[in-house]
């Protein structure tokens, strides 16, 4: 690295930022539909009714069993054909938030499952009607067992979001790859952009920490915290699974 | 027993799970005020009865009749019978996520819509009755299991039931333990409280129950006055129950 100061130019200009801070966004939006798909799925998973189970399965089976990157090339380039137009940056988020929903489906349906049968029955022999249930007895304990893994989802989206490089979203691996096939300063613009994911990945887990913290509660802190280091090497392992 | 005096007529229950057949055309009455004691071999459909009672199952066929009403056929509106019927379970199923006074002002508040602040004072009176108002703020998994069941019946109380069903209450306690539970469920028997109690305990039957129905497969095979039915007059089954359960 001859020029090391090449690393702060790269980080600071424009570009950069721009494609950071998309790098964020697309990790926020797809974030946050796929919650709302994965909470979708998991109802449907969770119904008495068999057409809505199977459409659950078929739906996993699907998002589950394609690589990520193979979905959003399917959304940019095969949609059009049937009609659907959207945007490279919808494209994108469309892909990531259907595949990001198959996992969370399953990350919700462990937690509604977790809060045993026993808490609905005693809801209900109290008088609550089946939603009242669900909303003062059965979501509160499903949620904080859903919110950590959540968090690490978070992470792992963060990551998943380079792959939007693949239908020309200026994202931030695009803007440093780009950066980089100008000169030849590979090293000096891949930390750059590195230097944001890595920023971007510590500050998601302290506001992890801290979400975690308000799930409990008032309740007594049990057990050992987990490390901020722990935390980066459990979400990496857990998130960096190739999809 | 004089019919007027009852507060639960069941006629002819029926309930099967699949191919099993719980309960077999169970008929009988509880009456107002009084305790009866609901014994029986396990599976022999107990709890099941109990479930029937305040609709947490539903009802195959038969009738029940609860406080003057038709609740049989209430199908979604079953909540409504059931905010006059306080149920304690074997293993208590306090809310883990909420305090003791929290669990038990939750229904109060959002099924009656009682201000908070007449629920928490409610609330105080029944720890205080159940023997634990210095546990207020402890979550369950802080509480012993007698604790825990007994902030289970001030949970129950708080919506100021008409009639208790206890599903037993002590069998997942520690033998220490079982007496201050009992204790305070013949406190609320002998203030008049209407109550059906499933329980293995005899001593308590005997001390506190008006009335013992002995179940097996199904079918109520006794229903006498507790002296009575200890007095052996009872039917061959139950006295060979009897014996199992108090000679083992």
């Amino acid at each position: 690295m001859d020029k090391p100061w090449l690393v702060f130019e790269y980080f600071v200009s424009p570009r950069f930022v721009l494609g950071a801070a998309l790098t964020l966004w697309i990790t926020i939006v797809s974030l946050f539909f796929g919650i709302l798909v994965g909470l979708l799925i998991a109802l449907l998973q969770e119904s008495k009714n068999r057409y809505l189970n199977a459409f659950a399965v078929g739906y996993l089976w699907l998002f589950r069993g394609t690589p990520a990157l193979f979905q959003i090339i399917f959304v940019f380039n095969v949609l059009p054909q049937f009609g659907i137009t959207l945007s490279n940056f919808w494209s994108g988020v469309v892909a990531l938030a259907m595949n990001e929903g198959a996992y969370m489906a399953e990350i919700v349906r462990s937690g509604l499952q977790a809060v045993g049968l026993g808490q609905r029955t005693a809801a209900r022999a109290l008088g609550m009607k089946e939603w009242q249930a669900m909303r003062y007895v059965v979501l509160p304990q499903a949620l904080r067992i859903i919110i950590p893994p959540t968090g690490n989802q978070f992470i792992g989206m963060l990551k998943l979001s380079a792959l939007v490089s693949a239908v020309a979203v200026e994202e931030l691996l695009l803007v440093a790859n780009q950066a980089a096939s100008a000169n030849f300063r590979y090293l000096e613009a891949l930390s750059a952009a590195g230097l944001y994911y890595l920023l971007f990945t510590t500050l998601f887990m302290l506001i992890q920490a801290k979400i975690e913290d308000w799930a409990r509660g008032k309740r007594r802190r049990r057990g050992k915290k987990a490390s901020l280091i722990e935390r980066m090497i459990g979400a990496t392992s857990d998130s960096g699974r190739v999809r | 027993m004089s019919a007027a005096q009852a507060i639960v007529r069941v006629r002819g229950l029926n309930k099967s799970f699949g191919d099993l057949h719980v309960l077999k055309d169970v008929s009988l009455d509880v009456e107002q005020g009084k305790t009866m004691v609901v014994i029986g071999p396990s599976g022999s459909g107990k709890s099941t009865l109990l479930r029937c009672l305040n609709l947490l199952e539903a009802i195959d066929s038969g009738s029940v009749e609860f406080d003057g009403k038709d609740i049989t056929h209430l199908g979604r509106q079953a909540y409504r019978a059931r905010r006059d019927v306080g149920m304690v379970f074997q293993n208590f199923e306090l809310f883990a996520h909420l305090t003791a006074l929290e669990n038990i002002v939750l229904a109060p508040m959002q099924v009656k819509g009682i201000a908070k602040l007449d629920a928490v004072a409610t609330a105080r009176t029944l720890l205080e009755k159940v023997r634990i108002p210095e546990k207020a703020n402890f979550y369950p998994d802080e509480l012993s299991g007698g604790q825990q069941q007994r902030v289970a019946i001030a949970r129950a109380l708080a919506m100021k039931p008409k009639m208790m069903l206890y599903d037993e209450p002590t069998s997942a306690l520690d033998p220490e333990m079982i007496k201050e539970v009992l204790d305070v469920i013949q406190d609320l028997s002998r203030d008049g409280m209407t109550s059906v109690v499933v329980t293995h305990e005899m001593g308590f039957a005997r001390r506190v129950a008006d009335r013992v129905v002995f179940m097996e497969s199904g079918i109520v095979m006794d229903n006498s006055p507790t002296a009575e039915f200890f007095r052996g007059t009872s039917s061959e089954r139950a006295k060979r129950f009897l014996d199992q359960i108090l000679h083992h």
